[in-house]
């Protein structure tokens, strides 16, 4: 009895080895069909990022810090920075996704509330005719209005970003100079970091299966431009520039002005800087 | 063609990219099954480590139950993805602040442990078979006695041994996978529905309750399709165990919801306009009525009376049915719910639940059903049967 269980477990430990041989030439494959993935995990990790230049041959983004500002006084509801956007950024030319988006807020005589709407409401496609083009609708004709503002929102590419934070495979990431980034290649498209930006920034884009956002157009930025929001604003109520020089509109912006900054209490550090909103504005 | 995107209707201001529900019914599905899993492994620890003997009769059953849910878990996950051909990202490069990293790592231990419970829980039985089948299943059943046919008392006792330290490392195992996935929701900031301390224990004691409840149902319809009584001890060894762990969840989801009530944060208005309109039925009326308050009340009320016979059969398999109920509305509420109220706290949306689609309500259903099709068949391969059928 007792040579037979030992027989046995000779046989038990055999085929257990086998396994163990079998499994480690399976890793090995793993490991090989892997290495490609972990390369271009690596290509965007902390050592490629020290290097003198980065990400282009021209540009170092050790050098600057980004920052955006929002003077919504000057805001005139036009919309051209969505067109813009869309244009420039290839974003699906539908009412459901947006990279910057503009709110319209009235106060109507009598209502202790605003009314909010933005270029997505059906009732201002109806008014533009087609969800790739944008139009507020002159929706509040003969109404009594007591005060009304146009408030432009985008990414606020926060300093502590709750999407990056929730990223489960570290798809989505902040550069060195501050901009929240996705790496479109790389994303699992599960939609976590949609969920988690407070300011509703984020939209997952069908058609390539990943998330999106505003960039700040990082593709111009990193080479002397400036967004295409900022360029195409008629009335300069988008301001942009590097937090970094002292003399950059952006940091005459913040010193000049008394800014403030949307959602403060989720802890993200956003850097969108506004001027002139109401405390109706979140 | 099955259009990319489903709009969702809202009323009052909503972020224009808010208009798109992102997390579906699959997102529905995927706790609801963790949780079964969760709950049917809690049966079967209750046995195996704590020694509920009354238990013994679907101990077995309740480990075949937590493994053939386990196998499905991340099936909804991968329906889900924009690019289910990178989900190994998840493992190869983990980002370790997300509450989602470790899923991947805890879903595969945990599979394997369910896998090597079962291997030395059955043991006896497919060395048996190995010994004697013929046909085609015999060389299967030898190829899973990886060499081993020793059955002697002392190998025996050894297995338990695995079996006893298996089931509490898959306590946690099972406990944790399952409150990390009201982690995933309870951790986000950005919607006051989701945000909050008690998310992880809220889920967890529903999934306790959802497994016990799914044995309940189990055990039930294996009996009556094996034409063999069903053994009351047991039956209302199963009930007690609902019936203490429902109050529990009760009280805590009760004090959930109290909290955002009571704080009375921006938006909540929105929230209060929204739970006393749209969610009435699927909260107040489905989760917390019918779901939990009512099948409390009727065991309650059985174990003061000492209801027994068919009438205590009937009465514990409708309260499991109603807590099946409850505890898929509460994944529904918290996961669309969550989404219905917006951002803003000034507006609410309604998900439109697509029926065709890879998240449509067809979808959801195979994938429920999946797991209780698996397990038929298993059950023919590994009988957790401790009886003999009549």
């Amino acid at each position: 009895m007792k040579r037979e269980a030992i027989s046995a477990l000779r046989a038990r430990r055999g085929f257990l080895r086998g396994i163990g041989r079998a499994a480690t030439v399976a890793a090995a494959a793993v490991a090989a069909g892997t290495a490609g993935i972990m390369r271009k995990a690596a290509a965007k990790g902390e050592a490629t990022g020290r290097r003198a230049a980065f990400p282009t041959a021209d540009y170092d983004w050790t050098r600057h810090r980004w920052a955006f500002g929002v003077d919504a006084t000057k805001c005139i509801g036009c919309l051209r920075c969505v067109e813009a956007c869309k244009r420039e950024n290839d974003v699906p030319l539908t009412a459901h996704h947006f990279r910057t988006w503009v709110e319209r807020y009235v106060y109507l005589e009598g209502e202790d509330q605003p009314r909010i709407d933005s270029q997505q409401d059906p009732v201002n496609i109806a008014a533009s005719g087609s969800q790739g083009e944008y139009r507020f609708a002159n929706r509040y004709e003969g109404a009594k209005v007591e005060k009304a503002f146009f408030v432009p929102k985008l990414c606020n590419q926060c300093t502590h970003p709750a999407c990056v934070q929730v990223c489960p495979v570290g798809a989505t990431y902040q550069t060195k100079d501050g901009v929240v980034l996705i790496d479109h290649e790389y994303c699992i498209g599960c939609r976590y970091c949609v969920q988690a930006c407070p300011y509703g920034a984020r939209y997952f884009n069908e058609e390539k299966g990943v998330s999106d956002k505003c960039t700040w157009c990082y593709h111009r930025i990193t080479k002397g431009l400036q967004p295409a929001c900022v360029e195409v604003c008629p009335v300069g109520a988008r301001v942009f520039g590097d937090a970094k020089d002292a003399q950059s509109p952006i940091s005459l912006f913040i010193r000049n002005n008394r800014v403030q900054v949307l959602k403060p209490e989720t802890g993200n550090a956003p850097n969108v800087y506004y001027v002139g909103i109401d405390k109706a504005v979140s | 063609m099955e259009p990319l995107i489903h709009y969702a209707p809202y009323t009052g201001w909503v972020y224009p990219n808010e208009t798109v529900i992102e997390w579906s019914i699959a997102i529905v599905v995927y706790p609801y099954i963790t949780g079964l899993v969760a709950g049917a492994f809690t049966v079967s620890s209750l046995y195996q480590v704590f020694g509920f003997q009354r238990l013994k009769p679907v101990a077995h059953l309740a480990l075949l139950t937590s493994l053939c849910f386990m196998l499905f878990v991340p099936l909804p996950l991968l329906l889900h993805l924009g690019h289910p051909e990178r989900a190994f990202n998840n493992l190869l490069t983990p980002h370790w602040t997300s509450a989602m990293a470790m899923f991947g790592y805890f879903a595969t231990f945990y599979i394997v442990l369910l896998m090597v419970e079962t291997w030395f829980a059955f043991r006896p039985y497919v060395v048996e078979q190995a010994q004697n089948r013929k046909g085609l299943l015999g060389p299967v059943y030898r190829l899973l006695t990886l060499g081993s046919y020793d059955v002697s008392e002392e190998a025996l006792r050894h297995d338990r041994k695995w079996i006893f330290w298996l089931a509490i490392a898959g306590i946690p195992g099972a406990h944790g996978l399952h409150g990390y996935v009201g982690f995933v929701f309870g951790s986000l900031k950005s919607r006051e529905w989701w945000s909050s301390d008690l998310m992880p224990v809220v889920f967890l004691f529903s999934a306790i309750i959802s497994g016990v409840a799914l044995l309940i149902v189990l055990y039930v319809v294996s009996c009556w399709l094996r034409r063999i009584a069903i053994d009351l001890a047991c039956l209302k060894g199963l009930a007690y165990t609902v019936w203490g762990f429902i109050m529990v969840a009760l009280v805590l989801e009760g004090l959930e919801f109290a909290n955002i009530v009571y704080k009375g944060r921006e938006g909540v208005e929105m929230i209060i306009a929204y739970v006393y309109g749209p969610l009435l039925v699927p909260y107040f009326v489905l989760q917390f009525g019918v779901g939990a308050i009512f099948p409390l009340l009727l065991l309650s009320y059985m174990i003061w009376r000492g209801t027994t016979g068919k009438a205590l059969i009937a009465g514990v398999a409708l309260s499991a049915c109603l807590v099946l109920l409850s505890v898929f509305m509460m994944r529904w509420n918290v996961v669309i719910g969550g989404q219905e109220i917006a951002k803003t706290g000034r507006g609410l949306l309604t998900y439109h639940l697509q029926f065709f689609g890879h998240e449509g309500l067809l979808v959801a259903i195979v994938l429920l059903l999946a797991p209780l099709a698996t397990l038929f068949g298993l059950t023919r391969f590994f009988p957790p049967w401790h009886d003999k059928p009549a």
